[in-house]
């Protein structure tokens, strides 16, 4: 055997030599970038797979009123949010909410991002800047700007009793007319970005071509660029929605108790009950919702796409 | 019909009309930071409008209000250490996403990216369940590791982007003339793809020291932070400290966005 190879071994030397090479590096490279690597993924596993997994997990357990918790493996925690018609009530109201906010802000955002698409103005950089800036605002700050405006003396009431058109002020706040409106600003910067992005076929170009073969200005507009802003539309439509149904600092303080989302609901279930299990449930629950959204969103961007 | 329209624009209405539409949204979009800026200068003594006069008791009531005072040093060491961790992690896993090619490579990045997918309430109840039997919740590192997950998207994508556009050619040509890797990384790499990194740190130190959900969930008896305290605040109290304290970190985002404007570009820098 070994008489036999030997010869084969030495005729094939070179070639083999330039492939234990090719394999000696391919090794480095991989020892390489897996330890550039690694500190990421561990930091990730730490910070965010482990609490995810132990989350789920803890929404099979039994808990008990006083936050203690039985370690089991039940369903029980979701047969009441799928039961109970108090809980169907507060996930219809939380895809209702998602849905008209993500409406509104795409309605409010879409001739903001054409406008910015479309200028060749030397200010589009800032006009861009400013459009996004307020997302390096804390949400808090921004919502607390909403309850002085849409608050019993706020803005909106006292200019409109000034004006005489009102004698007892609007209900603005602590219900879900000021979320929605809070939510369709706070999200608007992410809606113009996702749109300025997704406005990449429409150019300008287009619609000057259209226009000049007669097309009127409102048909340019329905027949080329409406059209062609749909798949941008589409994305930050689904954006925002799936960042509406999970936020919970503005629903707390411009719903002032009387809005009730999944997501206050989990924070009441938690520090208020301590029923753990059951706020991990909840928080399953939501995370199936927004999973649901985002296989919907694939499907439909693969649609256009194709 | 087209020449007509070339040699003699007639006045369209429809221009000036769309302009004053962009206007008016751009006004809804920056109102809650203006009214929050005007009230912080009013005497008023509940939160209400109009402005009775100008005052700026507000602002000298803010280094006396304690809990604003602990939650702003709460918030800037964390933000801190979560900026210096985060880079760590991320500038070098950027760095094998874009030079090495592994077949689970497309995976990896999208897991990278993935917390921004995941509610941050979700991940916060997650977090103070997982942290709770480990006694992490109410301690500085609690909190880190919370942010941890939440910046590390931020860091990845800006750093990426900046690989993108990298010459690779510099590198190759200081490996040729003898520089070993940390060098070539140190005097080469890093300097190129510094905007990006820039960027990616000064959004991980923002998010992390706007960041309320985590913060509430994992610190919020004993580490409470800047958000958590100015969310009790506003909660119980109906006065205008809280505006002076907005206008204040307004003005601290403010010069961020000029910063990250300058070294990559926002847009670039949030996508």
């Amino acid at each position: 055997m070994t008489l036999l190879q030997t010869p084969v071994a030495a005729e094939k030397r070179p070639d083999q030599d330039e492939g234990l090479l090719e394999k000696a590096t391919e090794r480095r490279n991989r020892r390489t970038y897996l330890a550039l690597l690694l500190p990421g993924l561990l930091g990730l596993l730490v910070s965010f797979v482990f609490p995810l997994a132990y989350m789920i997990r803890m929404s099979f357990n039994k808990g008990a009123p006083d936050g203690v918790i039985v370690e089991t493996f039940t369903l029980d925690t979701y047969i009441q949010p799928l039961t109970d018609p108090y809980y169907w009530r507060v996930t219809l109201d939380t895809f209702q909410m998602g849905v008209t906010v993500g409406i509104l802000c795409v309605l409010v955002s879409y001739p903001v991002a054409l406008f910015l698409a479309r200028s060749t103005s030397k200010y589009r950089g800032l006009l861009i800047a400013i459009a996004i800036a307020p997302l390096l605002t804390s949400a808090v700050v921004r919502t607390y700007g909403w309850m002085v405006i849409l608050g019993t003396n706020g803005l909106i009431n006292s200019s409109l009793e000034g004006l005489g058109l009102i004698d007892t002020p609007l209900k603005l706040t602590n219900n879900m007319t000021g979320v929605t409106i809070g939510l369709v600003e706070i999200f608007m910067p992410y809606a113009i970005l996702a749109m300025i992005s997704g406005f990449g076929r429409l150019s300008p170009q287009l619609e000057e071509a259209a226009g000049s073969l007669g097309a009127s200005k409102f048909k340019v507009f329905t027949r080329v660029t409406l059209p062609l802003s749909l798949p941008g539309l589409l994305t930050a439509f689904l954006l925002v929605f799936v960042l509406a149904i999970s936020t919970f600092i503005t629903p707390r303080l411009l719903g002032g108790g009387s809005v009730q989302v999944l997501a206050t609901e989990i924070y009441d279930q938690t520090t208020g009950l301590l029923n753990w299990p059951f706020a991990a449930a909840l928080s399953v629950i939501l995370l199936v919702l927004f999973g649901l959204i985002i296989a919907v969103y694939q499907r439909l961007t693969k649609k256009i796409g194709g | 019909m087209s020449d007509v329209r070339i040699f003699k624009p007639r006045f369209n209405p429809a221009k000036p009309a769309f302009g004053l539409l962009v206007f008016l949204l751009y006004l809804f979009l920056l109102a809650p930071l203006l009214i929050v800026c005007v009230v912080s200068f009013a005497s008023n003594q509940y939160l209400s409008f109009p402005p009775e006069g100008l005052t700026l008791k507000w602002y000298e009531m803010l280094p006396q209000e304690s809990t604003f005072m602990e939650g702003m040093k709460v918030s800037l060491i964390v933000a801190v250490i979560v900026t210096l961790i985060v880079l760590a992690l991320g500038v070098p896993a950027a760095l094998a996403l874009d030079r090495f090619d592994f077949k689970a490579k497309a995976a990896v990045q999208s897991f990278f990216l993935s917390p921004l997918l995941i509610p941050s309430i979700v991940l916060a109840l997650g977090m103070v369940l997982l942290f709770g039997p480990l006694g992490l919740t109410n301690t500085y590192a609690g909190i880190i590791i919370g942010h941890v997950a939440i910046t590390i998207p931020f860091v990845i994508r800006t750093t990426l982007m900046s690989l993108a556009t990298t010459d690779t050619s510099c590198e190759a040509a200081a490996r040729v003339l003898g520089a070993d890797s940390w060098t070539v990384f140190r005097r080469v790499t890093l300097p190129i793809i510094q905007p990006g990194v820039i960027a990616g740190g000064v959004i991980a130190f923002i998010v992390s020291f706007d960041e309320a959900v985590i913060s509430l969930f994992v610190a919020e008896s004993g580490l409470p932070t800047l958000p958590v305290q100015v969310l009790r605040y506003v909660e119980n109290s109906a006065d205008a400290a809280v505006a002076a304290l907005s206008v204040i970190l307004i003005l601290i985002s403010l010069a961020v966005v000029v910063v990250v404007e300058r070294v990559m570009g926002l847009r670039k820098a949030l996508r």
